[in-house]
């Protein structure tokens, strides 16, 4: 009952130190490898992020009506949902010819993110998709890349169609749909009726004031 | 494991195939073959970082001990992720638009993995390059392969944006074999992935059945 208990088997001498240090050693050394990576990177992935930016831009306010930097020339104000929205301000000779700011909906797959543009009336002057999660080969035709869908929205205002057809035509609009997926174009259609909407209540603000 | 050169060829390829016939790298696989183009993109990012990691593991292996082996391979996988996710997207913009959807996916493949372990922690640097390179490259043969299928009779296209991913010249690529509208939309969606898959991991071992060779079936202990 009382014996003492058997000793410890001799463990064999830890060499937990050294694997620590290969390991650590690994780590500094590929991490500093990252690091000069990201440092060595930084200035051509900001610069390229800038030429998205502007190329984004570009597609949706046609490069002759304006004359300056639309990425230097912004305004941000808050939209119905109190959320800032920077919004670009293409000018020609000094006067406000055209506008773009990003929009948004929620589409199948989550936010797809898009930018509008619309001259001082309030018309359309193009509309792209910068980012979305939808279906490849369904919910994607919204990209200009895959499908001329999105360019139909060219010219078209707020009372042109009237408002009850700013609807994709399933829920009796005025806009197609594609087999197969209905959420997308639906989220878009109502993102750029909103964005629209969001011109219209800010219009005085954006178009007046400033020179 | 022998260092011959075309028999690691012929592994990587067809013999040992990491999807066909290791059934590993499934969460890639089935994510990114919803068209030849996305399995051929998913594929090539991968072999290259396959290719630099097993090189780097073979490089360092005496430098690694038993114990603390897998980090030390998976921090390598990781940084060479990163690296190539962040020299694409600083020097090879376009590219990176349409691969760099991919690129943080090869961490969660475990393939790369397994043929560290498998290979070139026991191997020198140059055949495991080779290695790397081969196995990542029957990596992509099957992604592709899989992707054509799921794309022919899911959207009725072959290779559609092709040439976004390599460039105007592959326009002609570019196929509809289907009309429009034909397509079996579950083959794009996720079950597809399985069905297609595993329909052809069984035209694969007929192939060898005819061949005589002996089924392998290795792996399957990961299938991440």
């Amino acid at each position: 009952m009382n014996s003492a208990p058997p000793p410890l088997p001799v463990a064999p001498k830890p060499r937990t130190l050294l694997h620590g240090v290969i390991l650590g050693g690994f780590c500094l050394g590929f991490g500093s490898l990252l690091a000069v990576t990201a440092r060595v990177t930084k200035q051509d992935i900001a610069l390229r992020a800038m030429e998205d930016r502007q190329a984004s831009l570009s597609q949706v306010i046609p490069d002759g009506i304006h004359d300056n930097n639309l990425l230097r020339d912004t305004v941000t104000i808050k939209d119905a949902h109190d959320r800032a929205v920077t919004v670009y301000l293409a000018r020609m000779k000094g006067r406000l010819a055209a506008l773009a700011y990003p929009i948004s909906g929620t589409g199948y797959g989550g936010k797809i993110k898009l930018m509008l543009g619309v001259d001082t009336g309030g018309r359309i002057l193009g509309v792209r998709v910068l980012s979305h999660h939808e279906t490849p080969g369904m919910g994607d035709k919204i990209e200009v890349g895959k499908s001329n869908w999105i360019l139909r929205f060219t010219g078209l205002s707020i009372g042109n169609p009237p408002l009850h057809l700013w609807k994709v035509k399933k829920d009796g609009g005025q806009f197609d749909d594609f087999a197969g997926a209905t959420i997308t174009p639906r989220a878009v259609v109502l993102a750029i009726r909103n964005g629209l909407e969001f011109f219209a209540a800010n219009k005085a603000r954006l178009t007046g004031g400033k020179p | 494991m022998t260092s011959d050169y075309k028999t690691i060829v012929r592994d990587g390829l067809w013999d040992n195939n990491g999807v066909l016939s290791m059934l590993l790298g499934m969460c890639p696989t089935m994510a990114m073959t919803t068209s030849a183009t996305n399995g051929l993109g998913m594929g090539l990012a991968t072999a290259a970082v396959m290719a630099a990691s097993s090189f780097l593991v073979a490089l360092f292996r005496r430098l690694i001990s038993q114990e603390v082996r897998i980090p030390v391979f998976v921090l390598i996988v990781a940084s060479m992720v990163t690296l190539v996710d962040l020299a694409m997207n600083a020097w090879m913009h376009a590219l990176y638009k349409v691969l760099g959807l991919f690129i943080p996916l090869i961490v969660s493949n475990c393939l790369p993995l397994a043929r560290l372990e498998a290979f070139a922690a026991k191997s020198k640097a140059l055949p495991a390059l080779v290695d790397g390179l081969f196995m990542g490259l029957g990596f992509t043969l099957a992604l592709t392969l899989i992707g054509a299928v799921r794309e022919i009779l899911g959207s009725g296209t072959l290779f559609a944006n092709a040439s976004l991913l390599l460039g105007p010249p592959f326009k002609a690529m570019e196929l509809r074999i289907l009309p429009a509208n034909m397509g079996v939309l579950m083959m794009i969606l996720p079950p597809g992935g399985f069905l297609v898959t595993g329909l052809l991991v069984v035209v694969k071992r007929l192939f060898d059945l005819r061949a005589g060779k002996e089924i392998r079936m290795s792996g399957a202990h990961c299938a991440a």
